[in-house]
């Protein structure tokens, strides 16, 4: 991907979201809450991608850091009772950079031990931390333990949610994109050449997790803000295959391609669930003419992983000659 | 003039098997040496001692008067030795220009916040790196594919792309591991002009792991021949083929 004009992109993209987020209150609530899952799938599609696309690292664990990040700052922002726009968006800002924060710590301490390891390590350290996470979450009176902990505030809109999201395209793309961040694919196609080349591998599949675990962080904050009600069990395994696949069918280190794997991942549920019939919503049917193919979404979403799998293994969006690392 | 590389006693051991015991091998500035011995006589270890890929289990290695002894790969290629792989080992998927690139991070200003900040000097020192990268690829005459992925080239031009992106670490030593291997009559005599062509060309030192006699009695000035890891000779070429251990260890009692 060519990033030239990475800031006009970047800031183009901010104003562009807040723009569109003073409108937001002429747009049908059900697709607003759509659109913010799908600034942040993208968030922790595009994250992950650092991770496991371009430095080939396979982590399974990213919605647990997603958790660290919601937590934090639904703890943080329920502190504060109403509070006028932008005291809120303030604190808001606070809260989701404390949650990135707090989950780039959480990534540190696992990765530097893992990462010295070559292999398949990382999927399973990731995959025990990420359940660790949501059981010491369940366990956790003072944030609600299993019963899941309420969030006071709303306050993840349009800008947040899609400001964020081009933030984390912009610091992504910015980093393979330069010479220092040649780095992070040199060691996914050779880390035995990369090191001998000067790369010092350990340190660099470090900052890709860490980066990667702090926009999770935010993602995770967005999420809390969003749904208002965050649970330990929404940040399970299912959940982080759920990015893994994303990235997987955008093509690894592809970011351009995991933005739209992730958007289409996010409607796909939503688009099959409508077939189904959903009585609430003017517009569509009350009757369920199609309403098997709503039962069966789940399995109409994994057999077209399957299929996609099987014919295109370089993923969906993958144009490039030499996409698959070897 | 000191030795740009000394190897003193060095010996690695591997539980009860010595693979290379106590050698000594100096090497001067811009001098170019072949280290030769039969399947097993301990090449590559002694390959792997100075890349630091194996530690010592006595002995000192001494580079540009420092002892590099405990020190990490990535920082052995910093202070100036770059290598080679017997089976190439490029960055495929990334492009020729890119697999040369990613070696210019060892010579970068600055660090991240560079990357992400993305101002003035970070795209006038990218510009640079971009220049200098051609100027390399040029000369080796691979200039026309600085956008292939590596993987597509051919054998002599990965080869050939190897021996650039070790260049471009700036070293003051290149270890060769087993250039010729795999390469036909015609790519063996194009690969010895290449040698020294970079020998001259760069000023640098190289130490050449070659199985091939042919290319290593042409092009090496001095010879030293390893069995079963120890040093059995050293010398010129002629010296060399005419040593009767030499013959021995080659051709059997």
């Amino acid at each position: 991907m060519n990033f030239r004009h990475a800031k006009t992109f970047l800031l183009g993209a901010l104003a562009l979201s807040f723009l569109v987020s003073l409108v937001a209150d002429k747009i049908n609530p059900y697709w607003l809450y759509i659109f913010y899952d799908i600034g942040i799938s993208i968030v922790m599609a595009v994250s992950l991608n650092l991770i496991n696309g371009y430095t080939g690292q396979f982590s399974l664990g990213h919605a647990g850091f997603m958790a660290v990040g919601a937590y934090t700052a639904a703890v943080i922002t329920n502190q504060f009772g109403e509070l006028n726009a932008f005291a809120a968006n303030g604190i808001f800002a606070v809260a989701l950079l404390a949650g990135g924060l707090a989950a780039a710590v959480t990534g540190l301490l696992v990765g530097i031990p893992t990462l010295r390891l070559r292999g398949d390590y990382l999927a399973i350290v990731t995959l025990g931390f990420g359940e660790i996470i949501r059981v010491i979450l369940q366990n956790m009176n003072a944030v609600g333990a299993a019963r899941g902990l309420s969030v006071m505030h709303g306050w993840t809109n349009l800008f947040w949610a899609f400001g964020l999201a081009a933030v984390t395209v912009y610091v992504v793309a910015s980093l393979v994109n330069s010479t220092y961040g040649r780095g992070f694919i040199a060691v996914r196609d050779d880390e035995v050449a990369a090191e001998a080349m000067g790369i010092n591998t350990t340190k660099y599949k470090v900052t890709a997790f860490v980066v990667g675990a702090f926009f999770a962080g935010i993602a995770g904050g967005l999420y809390a803000h969003s749904k208002q009600f965050v649970t330990p069990g929404g940040f399970g395994f299912l959940q982080s295959i759920a990015f893994v696949v994303m990235v997987i069918l955008g093509g690894m280190g592809n970011t351009i391609g995991v933005i739209l794997a992730a958007i289409l991942l996010t409607l796909l549920p939503e688009g099959l669930r409508m077939l189904s019939g959903i009585e609430h919503l003017p517009g569509f049917a009350t009757e369920r003419p199609l309403g098997w193919i709503g039962d069966t979404r789940m399995i109409i979403y994994s057999l077209l992983l399957i299929v996609l799998m099987l014919t295109r293994p370089q993923g969906l969006f993958n144009w490039r000659k030499s996409a698959v690392p070897k | 003039m000191s030795a740009l590389l000394q190897l003193e006693k060095t010996t690695v051991r591997f539980g009860g098997l010595t693979a290379v015991s106590e050698l000594d091998l100096q090497i001067g500035r811009n001098e170019l040496i072949g280290l030769i011995g039969p399947n097993g006589a301990g090449k590559t270890t002694a390959f792997n001692l100075i890349t630091g890929v194996y530690q010592p289990t006595a002995g000192e290695i001494i580079f540009d008067g420092k002892s590099i002894v405990g020190s990490k790969p990535y920082r052995i290629t910093a202070r100036g030795i770059a290598r080679t792989f017997q089976n190439i080992r490029l960055f495929p998927s990334l492009t020729v220009f890119d697999n040369v690139r990613a070696v210019f991070h060892l010579h970068l200003r600055g660090d991240v916040r560079h990357a992400l900040w993305r101002g003035k000097g970070y795209h006038a020192e990218e510009k640079s790196i971009a220049g200098r990268v051609m100027e390399l690829l040029e000369i080796f005459q691979l200039g026309k594919f600085r956008d292939e992925p590596a993987k597509s080239l051919s054998y002599g031009d990965q080869r050939r792309l190897e021996i650039v992106r070790a260049l471009a670490a700036k070293p003051q030593l290149l270890l060769l591991d087993e250039p010729a291997a795999g390469m036909n009559a015609t790519e063996k005599v194009e690969l010895t002009r290449l040698i020294r062509f970079v020998r001259d060309k760069f000023q640098i030192s190289i130490l050449l792991v070659e199985h091939d006699m042919h290319v290593v009695m042409e092009i090496c000035e001095r010879i030293a021949v390893l069995d079963y890891g120890i040093k059995i000779a050293e010398g010129k070429p002629d010296e060399v083929r005419a040593n009767p251990k030499v013959i021995a260890a080659y051709l059997g009692d």
